[in-house]
């Protein structure tokens, strides 16, 4: 049929496919081109604050403590402050998380009580983070009398992950699949014993991953922790729960709020610490998930 | 104690632990509340919502709000302008049209710029996107809304790429295929049927960008400024609510006083805002899953 | 009766003491009495009244969906699990009714132990299968006693030559006929009275399959058995008594020589000879 005519249609003239066509083109180049602005914002990022902090980051700074002169200040304060928070965090979200999801997923089932629970996380997760701030502030540091610690800090951040623990917890036992249990309970398993000895531990690692994501994004968090009262110029590691902290994004908002240029290099040496650890956090996390992914189950 | 009575008790503590969201939210009613009630009774409420000073700090104190939500709601703006056109558009590229290698890219790009923490977005806008912005606008001063603005439309954009993505793959292939077969281009398609079709949720997605840019802080505590103003300029320094909470929290306004009130009162407004948006949220998001149940 | 184009399965393997033993009264292990079951407002069985008799094996039969597997699953309440489900009638072993209230489902499901189609075993060693079930229901007793147990279930299911020196390898790394027998091993360590199994060898090779299908003539002079099956020539060959079951109705139920030779509803001699299902 080589040397046929093109097809023609009646009422389009070939002016207007053609244009329909343009527009076409036109539309995936503005889509592309948009999102190679959101790369090309990420890569400015990055090499901005790479090429601001690289150059401050040396041990000596990744070990000092705070100091009113910039080039002598370090983060150690500060960074064991994040890590002393993140673990009471996670030990306090952990049993709390993980108990909730397994009361909705296992024994809740489609009544009114765990309807209005479930509504109640989603709402929760969209609360903005300062606000937990303002409940740890009145709850915990006041009414509970535990003042600006380490604990109050945690017990605040716990809350704010708390919706996303569960939401991932759920998915995690949603996915262990129904013969395993139906294997226990032909055994005469109780519903608790089922849960505790078959299906947790097939869960495990799948909740693992959604923990270590939630602290990661508790790692990040500053304003909360400034609302409930933690220091910005801290001159010494917190020594227990009871202790004034600080953490590494506080301490990145306390040297990018100073005026001088010095100070400045120190936040963005900073920033590349916190950027490593959240890094490596996540990375774990794939690897966690990643390797259970291979076992698999029967 | 019995096998029964143990699965009992477990069964009741397991319920608590759930109960305990509700206590959260209780917990935040019940704080945001008590104070707010106590800032009502030495300010009067017309003042607060109606003013348009906000000086708490002075000797002559002001408590009108109108400035804090102005720059609230300015800063929000320009980065929604930001978001959500080009969020959109990324859903709908990555929805529609992407090849698979495309995604491959895109997605954990996407996923990193919603995983950087937001001092670093800060960070970011006060010495990188300002300067460079006063190049080009040099009346802009050190504190504007413009910077923050932008970076926080990048840093939700990815938000909203996701979340609108959704509405649109749950859209029937049926219609699609429809539209395909009377001869549309994939631009009319997805124009005219696939985003109308998504409408409720990419509606859902859309609010609740809003309320995640409404209740940002550190952007905002950085870049922004700390001078509450009632204006439209872009240029000149503003402040937030969440800014405001985060600079009294910073100093040394000591607990149970009128001061320490107004962060309650304010964290009361803004959760009420935020609150609200995300109800109307999860409604359209419910209603557009039942039409494609 | 018409003359059938195809043939009936062969039932010239039928002992005579297997015949000899079979009875149409006597003592009865379980007793369904107008048993109706609702999946939701679905009916899924009507009126299902049966008597199942003790050391014997007795099949369920009928095409997909007709309602045996939901009538075996009453058998054990497994169907509880399963969110809106209700049972209206009796089911009774050894004389009480399993569905009043006050039952202890679980004690109930250690006496009445279940197969499944598609072998599940725990992703553990092979030994923590079988103990788990004893575990759990506090008859592990010392360690050497609990390897005992292990041991004499694994010999029960004719499976403990080929896994004894593979006892803490993982169950899941045996082949599937294995699974199975672990599973059915793993059912008997709690030592139940009665082994409901839900077509134990649809998933396995013709071998396997003889296999199961001899554990299960031997079983039977220890337990009841009751066991679902699609495969027609599979109930000819391991049942005493087989029930046909046709859209949640119990259409026919007696000895197997007779539901194969002679059956006296036209229903059930259309489904023997293949006409449908």
């Amino acid at each position: 049929m080589s040397g046929a005519a093109p097809l023609t249609f009646e009422g389009e003239g070939a002016s207007r496919i053609a244009w329909r066509r343009r527009f076409d083109v036109l539309f995936q180049v503005v889509a592309l081109l948009v999102m190679v602005v959101a790369l090309i914002c990420l890569g400015t990022l990055l090499w901005d604050v790479i090429s601001d902090g690289s150059g401050r980051l040396s041990w000596q700074f990744i070990t000092g403590f705070s100091s009113r002169r910039a080039s002598q200040a370090g983060i150690w304060h500060a960074l064991t402050g994040s890590l002393f928070v993140i673990i009471v965090t996670a030990v306090l979200a952990v049993p709390v998380g993980v108990a909730a999801a397994i009361y909705l997923e296992e024994y809740g089932g489609r009544s009114v009580v765990a309807r209005i629970i479930e509504l109640n996380i989603t709402n929760l997760a969209a609360v903005p983070s300062i606000i937990y701030g303002l409940l740890g502030l009145g709850l915990f540091v006041r009414m509970m009398g535990m003042g600006r610690s380490v604990l109050a800090g945690a017990a605040t951040l716990a809350l704010l992950v708390l919706p996303v623990v569960i939401l991932s917890t759920r998915e995690a036992l949603r996915a262990v699949p129904r013969s395993l249990r139906e294997g226990s309970y032909a055994l005469g398993a109780t519903q608790w014993q089922t849960i505790w000895h078959q299906v947790l531990p097939v869960a495990a690692p799948g909740i693992m991953t959604g923990l270590i994501l939630a602290l990661s994004r508790a790692i990040g968090e500053t304003a909360p922790l400034i609302t409930i009262g933690a220091v910005t110029f801290a001159t010494f590691a917190p020594d227990s729960v009871w202790s004034p902290f600080t953490v590494l994004p506080i301490q990145i908002f306390n040297w990018v709020s100073r005026p001088q240029t010095d100070f400045h290099a120190n936040a963005a040496a900073g920033i590349l610490v916190l950027v490593a650890l959240l890094l490596s956090m996540n990375a774990a996390a794939i690897w966690l998930r990643d390797r259970y992914q291979k076992r698999g189950l029967a | 104690m019995t096998r029964r009575g143990f699965e009992v008790v477990i069964e009741w503590g397991l319920f608590l632990c759930a109960l305990l969201s509700i206590g959260t939210t209780v917990g935040i009613i019940g704080v945001l509340t008590a104070e707010t009630i106590g800032f009502l009774e030495e300010v009067p409420i017309l003042e607060f919502v109606f003013g348009t000073e906000w000086t708490p700090l002075f000797a002559m104190p002001h408590f009108g709000v109108l400035p804090l939500i102005m720059g609230t709601v300015l800063v929000s703006t320009i980065a929604m302008l930001v978001a959500l056109p080009m969020g959109l558009l990324t859903a709908i590229y990555l929805s529609e049209y992407s090849s698979e290698g495309l995604r491959r890219v895109v997605k954990p790009v996407l996923e990193l710029l919603a995983g950087i923490p937001t001092v670093v977005y800060g960070y970011f806008a006060l010495l990188f996107v300002t300067p460079l912005l006063q190049q080009f606008i040099p009346s802009l001063s050190g504190f504007n809304a413009l910077g923050p603005g932008i970076v926080m439309g990048i840093m939700i954009l990815p938000l909203v790429s996701s979340l609108a993505e959704d509405a649109m793959r749950g859209v029937p292939r049926g219609l699609r295929e429809g539209s395909y077969a009377l001869g549309a281009t994939r631009m009319q398609t997805s124009l005219r049927v696939v985003v109308p079709a998504a409408f409720s949720g990419i509606t859902a997605a859309f609010i609740l960008a809003i309320s995640r840019a409404i209740g940002e802080t550190m952007i905002v505590a950085i870049a922004a400024g700390q001078q509450p103003r009632l204006t439209f300029d872009p240029t000149v320094p503003v402040e937030t609510m969440t800014a405001y909470i985060v600079q009294i929290s910073l100093g040394d306004t000591p607990q149970g006083t009128l001061e320490y009130r107004t962060i309650f009162a304010v964290g009361m407004l803004l959760f009420i805002g935020t609150f609200g948006l995300n109800i109307v949220s999860t409604w359209l998001r419910e209603r557009y899953r039942e039409e494609y149940a | 009766m018409s003359a059938t184009t195809r043939s009936i399965p062969s039932l010239g393997d039928l002992t005579a003491s297997r015949q000899a033993s079979v009875e149409t009264d006597g003592p009865c292990k379980i007793e369904a009495d107008r048993l109706n079951f609702f999946y939701g407002e679905t009916r899924a069985l009507q009126d299902i009244s049966i008597k199942i008799k003790p050391h014997l094996v007795t099949a369920f039969i009928g095409p997909s969906g007709c309602g045996k597997s939901t009538f075996l699953r009453t058998l054990n309440r497994m169907n509880d699990i399963i969110p809106g489900t209700r049972a209206e009638g009796k089911v009774l072993i050894d004389g009480s009714d399993i569905y009043s209230s006050g039952v202890d489902v679980v004690q109930l499901r250690r006496r009445v132990g279940m197969v499944f189609q598609k072998s599940n075993p725990f992703p553990k060693s092979v030994f923590e299968n079988i103990a788990y079930g004893l575990r759990i229901n506090g008859m592990a007793g010392s360690k050497s006693e609990l390897a005992a147990r292990v041991e004499e279930s694994l010999k029960q299911a004719a499976l403990w030559d080929e896994v004894k020196d593979r006892l803490h390898d993982s169950a899941l790394a045996t082949s599937g006929g294995q699974q199975q027998r672990l599973c059915i091993a793993r059912a008997l360590a709690v030592r139940p009275d009665i082994l409901l199994m839900d077509e134990p060898a649809s998933a396995l090779d013709p071998i396997a399959t003889q296999r199961i299908e001899e554990l299960v003539y031997d079983l039977k002079k220890k337990y009841t058995i009751v066991i679902v099956t699609h495969n027609m020539q599979q109930a000819a060959r391991v049942s005493d008594y087989t029930a046909f079951f046709w859209l949640g109705r119990l259409v026919e139920y007696d000895r197997t020589d007779r539901i194969f030779t002679a059956p006296t509803q036209k229903l059930t001699e259309d489904y023997v000879t293949g006409r449908f299902g």
